[in-house]
């Protein structure tokens, strides 16, 4: 036995050894702010490109834009970045922008309307993904040089017909509204690509922080600009470790090894709670959870069938339970805190009602599939409607699969019903808007599949006509109220029963102070965080 | 006759007849078959998977313009066996070609991500075989005596407890209550891109550096992990090592050596532990091969950037060139492995030469 003693005291001394000498770090510099948080999903940070939430998240605090948010005040809208100020033409088709002075890109080029406008027209000849915000305007790879110009310190862009003024500047406070430094980006074009390749994994900026460097799954570090025009930001180095797990990212922001987390689950949320030097803040974010009724179903289409299926969720249940603190109750199609939304949500689970409805609707032993990705909310949320339905002698049966396998099937209108996700692509209410309750062309030669009335074989009853209306009202306040009638007219008649908004929580340091992840309609800001 | 002597004494001299070359090639051989084929099903498999590598670029709401440009610019338009000709072909010179996920070359990620895990492994085997192999010994010498009960139970814990489970339990005691080791990652944010990188492997780079507070601090990070991954290929290695041992000495010549007067430590270390090497080498190559996969829990729950957790993100987004060129360099490791014990059984049993 002596020598297995023997190696067993060596290896356990040489443990013991090492522990001693281990500098434990307890508390991150009052310089630098360190973020845990899922990072998986960047694919690149070409704003051009980008289209996800930590892609945005490094975005916003990296590139200006011509119009921004400002995320201490999100309600007031949009307001000048890049662009001081702004003019509208008679016709309401062209705006014209005025370059701010005397800002500065990273690289020290100056920020000129020529930046500005090649910016634009990049997004747009790119065709990404997110390029729809901009050629929904009739922007297009052929006429982007002659609808977009620079002239002296002054951009316009010019659209194919009017537009509310409110929609085009929205549209552009999103990520592919990015003003990149055209002279470094061209100076790492390859193969005509206009720098897309190399802007995928680096950075060409004016905003509070240039970009470190992007580790995939491991980390982005962003270092401060010193010359920032609104002033030099606090946090001069801000690190995102991605951590997958949200017990991992609790245990960090307890050691203090971290400053803030991003992705606790409610379990975690309840846990730290109540902690010493620990905050948690909640905002509403804009996705929201949605179920749809397809209109080729002859059952389903049947307008007291669509109303008793509303009776039939469980809303208070869900959000109370396993949904608790990551959703809340949200019965319209445009997300709190958008220019539009409603607050009213009349419906609950009244299973005597809906039966009523079905009895009148004459349907009986009615059995259904409902099609549901493999998340474990939206699994848990099938689930409860299944119990539900059964109770109304409505049988559902749940397809789960991958988004190749619903999201095909949904494309191609032959899901009975679907329970998912949507969230809004830019913060205007026309994002919502015009997938929810537009839908010019039903008939299956047209191929909409991109907009969510037409996946669901819905004419909208009259809504297109006015979705199309409030996209051209120049009249902020106007436009709003169109919105309000749209989307009561969508509860009472809509084939969808929206039923929940996202809810973020964030983990911070109680001596983390201005950290905003963005509400709704934009993504995180650092330049205000102070420690 | 000298014409026949003259001719057995060329082949025997001319390089292609010489035994150790002819095996040199036949490996070389097997290994490119080996690779071709693993690459071929892969490949296969990939394509027919439910999950679209164009959804994973574009996402769900793109327009019709925009997923038929990401579509074609990834040669999906083409048969399979055509898109399979062209990406040989490009790996034949080097490139594995970029992946979807990170938007950088396959081989950058693997380079960065490789190491991370062949650390981890390699230090988790090293405890694995130091400690695993004596306990399994002695579990044998001393069987059925406390010792051995002892050693039983422990390798049973490794066996059946989740990985899942240790992880996440040895990070809320040792670095969150204790604070001994240091928590996620490799090495703390103040201490990361300080050493230049020259293995990949943070502990070697900053040896080579000189750099002791980086590589004490790496340390802290890769010492929980480690010993978790070490506990589980402990409890395999112990108990393969005991019904080996257990194997040898009831055989006859180690009652021969006991009667000679042979003392005890050299009848088991000597004679029986002697005869086991050749199966201990085996059992211990796989295990480590097995490590070297890459733990995909271990890496997620210890935010370590491994292979295994990058194969597995890659796979579930159809990202198809990163999953290629992770499960070639997972194969290569396998086929390497075999090789190298191939090469140890010679040294311990002559039979074998």
């Amino acid at each position: 036995m002596k020598p297995i003693r023997n190696i067993m005291a060596g290896v356990v001394m040489g443990f013991a050894a090492s522990m001693v000498a281990l500098p434990v770090m307890a508390e991150t510099p009052a310089n630098m702010l360190v973020i845990a948080n899922r990072i998986d999903d960047i694919t690149t940070l070409d704003p051009a490109e980008s289209f996800e939430f930590a892609g945005s998240d490094v975005s916003r605090n990296v590139y200006g834009k011509l119009v921004n948010f400002d995320p201490l005040d999100l309600a007031a809208g949009y307001g000048p970045d890049l662009a001081a100020s702004w003019t509208v033409s008679e016709d309401g088709k062209t705006i014209t922008f005025t370059m701010r002075d005397g800002v500065k890109f990273h690289s020290g080029n100056p920020v000129r309307a020529e930046d500005a406008a090649w910016s634009l027209q990049r997004a747009v000849m790119l065709n990404k993904t997110p390029s729809f915000i901009l050629t929904q305007f009739g922007l297009t790879a052929e006429n982007a040089m002659e609808m977009i110009k620079a002239d002296g310190n002054t951009v316009s862009i010019t659209t194919d017909k009017r537009y509310a003024t409110s929609f085009v500047l929205n549209c552009l406070t999103s990520t592919i509204g990015g003003i990149v430094d055209k002279e470094t980006v061209m100076a790492n074009e390859a193969d005509g690509d206009m720098g897309n390749v190399w802007l995928k994994t680096n950075t060409a900026g004016s905003g509070a922080y240039s970009l470190v460097g992007w580790k995939p799954n491991e980390s982005v570090t962003l270092k401060s600009n010193p010359d920032f025009y609104l002033g030099a930001p606090a946090m001069e180095r801000v690190v995102v470790r991605h951590v997958q797990e949200s017990s991992t990212q609790r245990l960090m922001l307890e050691r203090g090894d971290i400053d803030v987390a991003r992705n606790l689950n409610p379990d975690d949320v309840a846990g730290i709670a109540d902690a010493d030097g620990i905050a948690i803040d909640s905002e509403l974010r804009g996705r929201l959870m949605y179920i749809s009724l397809n209109q080729k179903h002859p059952v389903l289409s049947n307008p007291k069938v669509i109303e008793a299926v509303k009776y039939l969720v469980d809303y208070e249940g869900m959000q109370n339970s396993f949904l608790k603190g990551q959703y809340v109750i949200h019965q319209n199609f445009l997300p709190a805190t958008y220019l539009g939304a409603v607050d009213e949500n009349p419906f609950t689970l009244n299973i005597e009602k809906a039966k009523a409805l079905l009895a009148e609707a004459g349907v009986e032993g009615l059995e259904i599939e409902v099609g549901v990705r493999e998340a474990q909310e939206r699994i848990e949320i099938a689930q409860s409607l299944q119990n539900t339905f059964s109770q109304a002698g409505i049988k559902l049966n749940i397809t789960v699969g991958t988004a190749k396998q619903i999201l095909g099937r949904y494309r191609a209108r032959e899901l009975d019903m679907y329970m998912g996700a949507w969230g809004p692509d830019y913060p205007d209410p026309q994002t919502n808007a015009g997938t929810f309750a537009y839908n010019p062309d039903n008939s299956d030669e047209a191929g909409a599949t991109g907009l969510l009335a037409y996946r669901n074989a819905w004419d909208t009853g009259g809504l297109t006509a006015k979705v199309s209306a409030a996209v051209e009202e120049g009249d902020r306040d106007v436009r709003a109220k169109m919105y309000a009638d749209i989307q009561a007219e969508f509860r009472d008649i809509a084939p969808f029963a929206v039923l929940f908004q996202k809810i973020e929580q964030t983990g911070r340091n109680a001596n983390v102070a201005n950290l905003r992840v963005g509400g709704a309609i934009t993504a995180v800001s650092y330049w205000p965080v102070t420690k | 006759m000298a014409i026949a002597q003259q001719n057995g004494q060329g082949r025997r001299r001319s390089p292609l007849s010489s035994p150790a070359l002819i095996l040199t090639f036949k490996t070389l051989g097997s290994i490119i078959i080996t690779m071709l084929g693993l690459a071929f099903i892969t490949f296969v498999i990939g394509r027919v998977m439910p999950i679209d590598p164009v959804l994973s670029i574009v996402g769900e709401q793109a327009s019709k313009s925009t997923y038929d440009d990401a579509y074609a610019a990834l040669g999906l338009d083409k048969p399979i066996i055509v898109q399979f000709y062209y990406y040989i072909r490009d790996v034949l010179h080097g490139d594995f070609g970029d992946s979807l996920l990170t938007a950088r070359p396959v081989v950058d990620d693997l380079i960065r991500r490789f190491p991370a895990t062949l650390e981890l492994a390699t230090l988790g085997t090293i405890m694995g075989v130091t400690l695993g192999v004596p306990l399994g010994v002695f579990a044998a010498v001393y069987k059925g005596s406390w010792f051995d009960q002892i050693a039983r139970v422990v390798a049973l814990v490794g066996y059946s407890m989740p990985i899942f489970w240790l992880g996440l339990m040895g990070l809320l005691v040792f670095y969150g209550i204790l604070g001994w080791v240091g928590g996620p990652g490799r090495v703390d944010i103040f201490y990361a891109d300080i050493v230049p990188s020259v293995t990949g492997m943070i502990l070697l780079d900053s040896i080579i550096d000189g750099n002791w507070d980086v590589f004490w601090n790496a340390m802290s990070h890769i010492i929980l992990p480690a010993t978790i991954l070490g506990y589980y290929s402990l409890a395999y290695i112990s108990r393969m090592t005991r019904s080996f041992m257990l194997e040898q000495l009831s055989e006859e010549y180690i009652t021969t050596a006991r009667v000679k007067g042979l003392p005890e430590r050299t009848v088991i270390w000597g004679h029986a532990f002697k005869n086991i090497l050749v199966q201990l080498v085996t059992v211990i190559a796989l295990s480590y091969a097995n490590l070297l996969e890459g733990s995909v829990l271990t890496e997620i729950i210890f935010s370590w950037p491994g292979i295994g957790s990058y194969i597995t993100t890659a796979l579930l987004s159809a990202d198809m060139n990163a999953v290629l060129g992770g499960t070639i360099v997972v194969g290569l490791v396998f086929v390497l492995l075999n090789i190298f014990s191939d090469l140890l059984y010679r040294v311990f049993d002559p039979r074998a030469k």
